[in-house]
């Protein structure tokens, strides 16, 4: 019995070891003060002080928070309006619109970004920060439907029905009745939204107009002459505060629980 | 929880109706639209040229040439200038991409830029009509003194067992087999079939002995002591050096390739007169030695080497090798989509071999 709870430890460290090992390199050389990870020139805060001096990476920093919330936002808003007309579906109709949304999620990113690239052309759209904001609502899209049909299903129609008999409006029902209800589905929705475009590249690259960078088309430009430091203690902070956000609110509804119970 | 969320999208919405009216506008003198490898300016430079001339610059970058060619094939953006590789350059001028300049327009290019260089880019620009060298450099063996016993002096190096293990290769097709191409004594530019099946013999035969086919790792590997000999650019050379002098590069005897950046300007372009402005700019021996300072690839500039004030860098054989001392030496031309297949084809042997 012990013999195997120690097996299980050291799975599960190894586990952890592989997952979180290379974000451990990458913040300790975010304190290398040399330019190379092959030599380490001492312990420095440099980077982060000049990270606050670059303007195309702070620009870049914005571009992507701006465009990761705004198309999050969006396509929550079409994806979660797109699930109660599909749920209202017949079956057929339902199997074939599912199918239809869950085609982009399948195909290669590469043919996502050109496509709308040529479609952007094709309409004349000048490219720029609106084309990317676009691409990403449309790519995000399939991720919220997915996330909030199942709780969708989950809902029972005549609690929507005895509201509505109680002389609630539609929108007052759907707020007060059906929405509380999926709202978990719509945050997860949200989230996942969030971090897809957050971490998009190649539709982005295929969308951007010049001069409008996000961070992932940043980093990437680099590689010919060898990502800066400043990337490294960019991407250390941008992980420390997530940690942070987590442990906040994975925190807190437990201690509201515990304090209930008194 | 629903109150914070709501004013969560509020504070949101209120942000992009802000940066949607943002600061969109062009400098008095319009603008021009720029697309350069990342890292490839001194960003004060475009500061001051958008002081000096009121024009506004737009910069924009890509990694590689390939990324690079469908955006501007595709007409996506309309770039005024580009700064695109040898053979890249030839491919666009095949396929009509590009805009004959207008050399009364660059006084500096034609006073500033060495005679060695235009001579070098009629490999890819045969009439010197479309491009306006920017950077340079060679291909060369990046080897640790401490490490190597034997002289280096030729590609061969690279075959000796003794070093197993320890070489470094370019994991890139034209780069591999330029070194394979050269040490056989034929054109890198050769799609001869029968000289490309022995270079790939060659390369599978040196195989056992490479520790990794890398591309910019090369750098970090040498510097960190990882292994003996690697082939490199000589641009990340001087940088290596100044890491972890132990290390010296060298041009094999056999001759190699000399590669150039040069600047163009795409037929499509919106702003011809802004983008010559700015190419002319570029040319300026202080701006020209402003860059080199920042990026430390060669400059085709010969005024600004004079203006370097490090005599080791300014002679540096390394930054600035005579080039007329050297047999051989080729820049990559566009082979055609047979000759990329062909090579492509050759390529994957080695690497599934």
């Amino acid at each position: 019995m012990k013999a195997k709870t120690t097996l299980q430890k050291i799975y599960i460290s190894l586990i952890f070891l592989f997952l979180y090992a290379p974000i451990a390199t990458l913040m300790v050389l975010s304190f290398n003060a040399s330019r190379t990870r092959a030599k380490w020139g001492g312990f420095t805060i440099k980077w982060y002080l000049s990270l606050f001096d670059n303007n195309a990476i702070l620009q870049a920093l914005y571009n992507t928070m701006l465009i990761a919330l705004f198309s999050a936002f969006f396509a929550t808003v079409i994806g979660t309006i797109a699930c109660i007309s599909i749920s209202a579906m017949k079956r057929r109709n339902r199997a074939i619109l599912m199918g239809i949304t869950n085609i982009p999620m399948l195909n290669a990113e590469i043919v996502t970004g050109i496509s709308l690239m040529l479609l952007f052309i094709t309409l004349g759209i000048k490219f720029g920060f609106m084309t990317i904001l676009l691409s990403h609502i449309t790519f995000n899209i399939p991720f919220v439907i997915l996330s909030v049909m199942p709780r969708m299903k989950q809902l029972n129609p005549s609690v929507y029905e005895a509201a509505l008999d109680l002389g609630a409006s539609h929108i007052y029902a759907f707020f007060k009745v059906v929405f509380p209800d999926i709202l978990p589905g719509v945050l997860s929705g949200f989230l996942m939204a969030f971090t897809m475009s957050l971490d998009d590249f190649i539709i982005t690259h295929f969308t951007k107009g010049p001069g409008v960078d996000t961070l992932s088309t940043k980093i990437y430009t680099e590689v010919k002459k060898g990502i800066k430091p400043e990337m490294y203690s960019l991407s250390t902070i941008i992980f420390v505060t997530v940690l942070i956000l987590l442990f906040l609110v994975n925190m807190s509804p437990e201690g509201k629980k515990k304090k209930e119970h008194k | 929880m629903k109150k914070l969320w709501l004013s969560l999208l509020v504070a949101s919405m209120g942000t992009l109706a802000l940066s949607g009216c943002g600061s969109d506008a062009a400098g008095k003198n319009g603008e021009v639209v720029v697309y350069n490898w990342g890292e490839y300016i001194d960003p004060d430079v475009i500061t001051d040229f958008e002081e000096e001339t009121g024009i506004k610059v737009i910069y924009d970058e890509f990694e590689t040439n390939e990324i690079m060619y469908p955006k501007v094939e595709a007409g996506a953006s309309a770039y005024d200038v580009v700064c695109p590789s040898d053979y890249m350059i030839q491919k666009m001028i095949d396929n009509d991409l590009l805009a004959k300049l207008d050399f009364e327009k660059l006084p500096n290019a034609k006073a500033n830029i060495g005679a060695q260089y235009w001579e070098q880019s009629k490999g890819f620009d045969q009439t010197n009509e479309y491009s306006v060298p920017y950077c340079w450099g060679t291909v060369g063996i990046l080897y640790n003194k401490t490490m190597v016993t034997d002289p280096v002096d030729s590609w061969d190096i690279l075959w000796n067992e003794k070093y197993a293990d320890n070489i470094l290769m370019q994991d890139s097709v034209r780069d591999a087999f330029m070194v394979a191409l050269k040490r056989n004594g034929a054109s890198m530019n050769s799609t001869d079939p029968a000289e490309l099946a022995a270079a790939r013999d060659e390369l599978i035969a040196q195989k056992p002995l490479v520790q990794a086919y890398v591309i910019d790792q090369v750098r970090d590997k040498m510097i960190g002591n990882e292994a003996a000999l690697g082939v490199i650019y000589s641009g990340e050379a001087i940088y290596t050096q100044r890491e972890n002098p132990d290390l010296e590069y060298v041009i094999p005897k056999e001759g190699t390739n000399v590669w150039i950046d040069s600047w163009v300007i795409p037929k499509n372009a919106p702003n011809m007169d802004n983008a010559h402005a700015f190419i002319d700019y570029m040319c300026r021996p202080e701006v020209a030695l402003k860059n080199f300072d920042y990026i430390t690839y060669s400059t085709p500039n010969d005024a600004a080497r004079e203006l370097i004030e490090d005599e080791d860098i300014k002679n540096s054989p390394i930054a600035f090798p005579d080039l007329s001392q050297y047999n051989n030496l080729e820049t990559f031309s566009y082979l055609g989509d047979e000759g990329d297949e062909l090579y492509n084809e050759m390529w994957k042997d080695v690497k599934s071999e």
